[in-house]
């Protein structure tokens, strides 16, 4: 077990560097190691999509099996997955008929949640002070209601003066832009040293077991 | 290599050395980081979560690991192991869930190292699950699992989308505020993702945060020196910021 954890730490870090050199180095060598390592990574990430399709028949077979809560709804599901899959397997997936499951079934459920997404925000907007009452909340809401106001013409006035072309555009492109700048370039610097955990080995979500722990 | 890749792979030899001497200095002693109340409640709601018997749910997103929002799910999965590992002596294993394949596959891989850690041979096969490959069907199979199975605290740690208000609301719902041991904590390397977080979770995370919590967990040496190396890159980034800036007032770039 301790060779397999030791086995796979050091295949993950050698392909990790391969990719990385290969990255800013434009060696021919490297570029077509880097190239071939991504190609495999992009069949196992398919196989993976396969397996955790399986995954999920196994979850919903295991709630049909114990009659679990929504067990009526798992078998729904389990039975429509199996005729799309054999469906797209006998038609093939650019048959019309695999277009009008998508654009009739997939497409209008996704959409009706999105519309959901209009009430929960606003549930949630409408919540925020009640949750969390403290300056950065006020401020929060009255941007956001700022850029709603300056957004939205207003019935019979049409866009709010100074709101809609002053106010607006400098809490958008100048607040809201540089805030976000800002918090992607955080975001980017805990990429970079997850990245270099993982290479160093100090993080293995690979399997194996972890280093030990320091002091806390 | 033009000035940008040598810019690029300087900066990550530079972040590599600093983390590695960085952890060696420091693997003996003990971290200090600043105070971020919602990992307070996480661990007490970790400790009661055990006591109750109630499970933990971390929601770990939909991206793929090979696409570049693929740190914001190794963060996801590093807090996965912390928080399997803390809750081994628990009847109930934590649950995770994520919207793709290869993700799914490392969470059984996480769970199952923390249940093999304490010899116990009751890992359960379904307690990481695929909910869903698109976004909307990632979180429509992800709500089943906050309503239904006992979830005292979610913790949402990933990349998502605007999809996240579906999850935050359901997640306030299975574990409420004011609930002892009930933690909402959620955290998105996208923008639009953690504006919706700011005003739907409980305890939301911004910016960076995310990749931080797996140390206040559970800290490693490597742990503390990321973040340390994180806040020396960014004054580094301040000072190039400014440099920039002022050369370009003073016409010289």
């Amino acid at each position: 077990m301790k060779l397999k954890g030791l086995f796979s730490t050091a295949i993950a870090m050698a392909t990790g560097l391969i990719v990385l050199v290969g990255y800013f180095i434009g060696a021919p060598v490297l570029v077509n190691l880097r190239i071939t390592i991504l190609n495999w990574v992009i069949i196992l990430a398919a196989v993976a999509v396969f397996i955790g399709l399986f995954n999920l028949l196994a979850v919903h077979a295991d709630k049909i099996r114990n009659k679990k809560k929504g067990g009526f709804f798992s078998l729904m599901l389990v039975l429509f997955m199996l005729i799309t899959l054999l469906l797209g397997l006998w038609l093939r997936p650019d048959h019309p008929a695999m277009s009008l499951i998508f654009n009739a079934v997939q497409l209008p459920v996704e959409t009706s949640l999105m519309a959901m997404l209009v009430v929960t925000l606003t549930y949630a907007s409408i919540r925020l002070l009640h949750r969390r009452y403290n300056l950065f909340s006020v401020i929060f809401l009255a941007t956001a209601l700022l850029i709603l106001l300056g957004s939205a013409p207003l019935p019979f006035i049409g866009s709010v003066p100074i709101l809609s072309d002053m106010i607006r555009p400098f809490i958008a492109q100048v607040l809201a832009a540089a805030g976000a700048r800002g918090i992607l370039i955080g975001v980017a610097l805990g990429a970079l040293t997850t990245g270099l955990r993982v290479l160093f080995g100090a993080e293995r979500p690979y399997g194996g077991s972890n280093p030990p722990s320091g002091g806390k | 290599m033009n000035w940008i890749g040598l810019a690029g792979s300087g900066f990550v030899i530079l972040s590599a050395i600093l983390m590695a001497s960085l952890a060696f200095l420091r693997r003996k002693s003990t971290p200090v980081f600043r105070e971020i109340p919602a990992f307070d409640r996480l661990q007490k709601a970790i400790g009661l979560a055990v006591e109750e018997g109630s499970r933990l749910h971390i929601s770990l997103g939909r991206a793929g690991l090979t696409t570049p929002q693929c740190a914001a799910e190794l963060a996801g999965l590093e807090m996965l192991r912390r928080v399997a590992e803390l809750t081994s002596a628990s009847d109930r294993p934590p649950v995770a869930t994520s919207g793709d394949g290869a993700v799914a596959i490392l969470s059984q891989v996480a769970l199952q190292a923390s249940d093999q850690a304490v010899l116990s041979t009751g890992y359960d096969v379904t307690a990481a699950r695929l909910t869903g490959l698109t976004p909307f069907s990632y979180a429509a199979g992800t709500l089943p699992v906050m309503h239904d199975e006992e979830v005292s605290a979610n913790l949402l740690m990933g990349n998502f989308d605007i999809e996240v208000a579906l999850l935050t609301a359901a997640a306030d719902r299975s574990s409420p505020a004011g609930r002892e041991g009930s933690v909402s904590l959620a955290a998105s390397d996208n923008l639009p993702a953690q504006a919706i977080i700011y005003a739907s979770a409980q305890d939301p995370l911004i910016g960076e945060e995310l990749f931080a919590a797996g140390a206040y967990i559970k800290a490693r040496p490597f742990h503390s020196a990321s973040l340390i190396v994180q806040d020396i890159l960014r004054w580094l980034v301040v000072i190039a910021i400014l440099a920039g800036a002022i050369l370009k007032l003073a016409g010289l770039l």
